[in-house]
C-alpha cells in the first residue's frame, strides 16, 4: 500500500521533489522553497488533513546542516506521509505551517527552541518548554547536555 | 410508678483517687517532639511518576496515617513536611523555592526517590541536580521509584530526627 501511495505522491506533487518509500511511510524530499506548494498540495488533493510533528535533526559538519522534518496523517485514508529539507545552518529557516495547520503554531514553538529553527510566518516563537533567558538550543549537537542554566541561585548554606 | 422515674444515673466517681498514674515528668523538647513527629502534614509537590508510589504509599495497604503523616496540605502555609516527589527542571525550581518558603517553621523536606535527591538519570540541562541545591533536605529516599517500605523507613527517621532536635517555644 505504502508503494501505490508514493507513486500517487510522486504523480501529484512537483517536479525536484523526490518521493522515496521508507520504512514505516512514504518519504518526500523537497527544498525548502517548495514546502509550501507540496503541503497544499498533500492537505487539499491527496488528504492529510492533520499535521503529526515538526521536528529537526542536526547534521553537524554537513553542509547543510539542520534537515527540518514533518509528520503528516489522513483520517480518511488512515495513512502517513514525511517530509524532510534541509537548511544551511547561517540561516535554518523555513516557511510556516500555520496558515495550513494550526496545530503547527506550538510544534514549530518547541522545534525553535531546541534546533533554533525559524519559522518565517510565526510570529509567536516565544520558548515553550524552555524559558525566558535560557542561551542555546539544547537538542543542537554542540550543546553540552549537562549545561544547566538555574534560574534560583544554588543555595550555600 | 413507671420505668421512667424508677431509672437513676450512676455518679461516676470522678473525684476519687487511684493513685496509679496521675503526672509524669519529661523534658520540653522530648514532650514537643513527641507530639510534632506524629503529627506532620505533608505538603506534596508531586511532579513525576513517583506520584503513583506515593499514592500507594499513602493508600490503606501501607498507610502513612499510621505515623500521623496522612493528611496532605494543599496549601503550604498549612503544612511543614514537603514531600518532593519527582523530577525538578530548572523551570519549575522558583516554583519550588516559593513553595518552600510560604511554609511556616517549622517545616521539614523529604526528597523522595532519586530524581529529588540528585537528578537520578536526568543528567542533562534540564534537570535540577538534586533538590539540595535549592532548598535544605532533612531526609532523603533512594528509589526509582522507592518502595513503599523505603518510604515508610524514611518517613521514621525523619520522625527521629524531629524528636531528637531542639524544639524552641517563642
Amino acid at each position: 500500500m505504502a508503494t501505490a501511495l508514493a507513486q500517487r505522491l510522486q504523480d501529484r506533487l512537483p517536479l525536484g521533489v523526490e518521493v522515496a518509500d521508507g520504512i514505516d511511510m512514504p518519504v518526500v524530499t523537497l527544498p525548502p522553497v517548495a514546502l509550501l506548494a507540496v503541503v497544499g498540495t498533500l492537505k487539499g488533493a491527496l488528504g492529510f488533513d492533520m499535521l503529526l510533528d515538526v521536528t529537526a535533526v542536526d547534521w553537524p559538519g554537513a553542509p547543510q546542516r539542520f534537515e527540518v522534518i514533518w509528520h503528516f496523517y489522513s483520517t480518511t485514508q488512515f495513512s502517513r506521509v514525511r517530509l524532510k529539507t534541509r537548511v544551511p545552518e547561517q540561516d535554518p529557516t523555513v516557511d510556516s505551517l500555520v496558515p495550513l495547520y494550526g496545530a503547527a503554531a506550538f510544534m514549530e514553538r518547541e522545534c525553535h527552541d531546541m534546533y533554533g529553527i525559524g519559522f518565517r510566518g510565526n510570529n509567536d516563537l516565544r520558548p515553550i518548554l524552555l524559558y525566558e533567558g535560557f542561551v542555546g538550543h539544547p537538542l543542537r549537537k554542540d550543546y553540552p547536555k549537562d549545561r544547566e542554566q538555574p534560574l534560583v541561585p544554588y543555595r550555600t548554606y | 410508678m413507671d420505668a421512667r422515674t424508677e431509672r437513676t444515673i450512676p455518679i461516676a466517681s470522678a473525684n476519687v483517687k487511684s493513685g496509679a498514674f496521675e503526672y509524669l515528668t519529661t523534658k520540653k523538647d522530648e514532650l514537643v517532639g513527641w507530639a510534632r513527629k506524629f503529627s506532620l502534614f505533608p505538603y506534596p509537590f508531586v511532579t513525576a511518576c513517583c506520584a503513583m508510589e506515593f499514592m500507594a504509599v499513602s493508600s490503606s495497604p501501607y498507610d502513612t496515617d499510621r505515623f500521623g503523616a496522612a493528611l496532605p496540605r494543599f496549601s503550604p502555609r498549612q503544612a511543614d513536611l514537603l514531600m518532593v516527589v519527582g523530577t525538578i527542571s530548572h523551570k519549575q525550581a522558583p516554583v519550588l523555592l516559593k513553595v518552600y518558603e510560604q511554609m511556616c517553621e517549622p517545616k521539614w523536606v523529604m526528597a523522595f526517590g532519586v530524581c529529588a535527591t540528585s537528578g537520578g538519570f536526568y543528567q542533562n540541562y534540564a534537570a535540577v541536580q538534586g533538590i539540595d541545591r535549592i532548598i535544605p533536605v532533612d531526609v532523603y529516599i533512594p528509589g526509582c521509584p522507592p518502595r513503599p517500605e523505603t518510604v515508610i523507613d524514611g518517613i521514621m527517621q525523619l520522625q527521629d530526627k524531629i524528636a531528637r532536635s531542639k524544639h524552641v517555644i517563642v
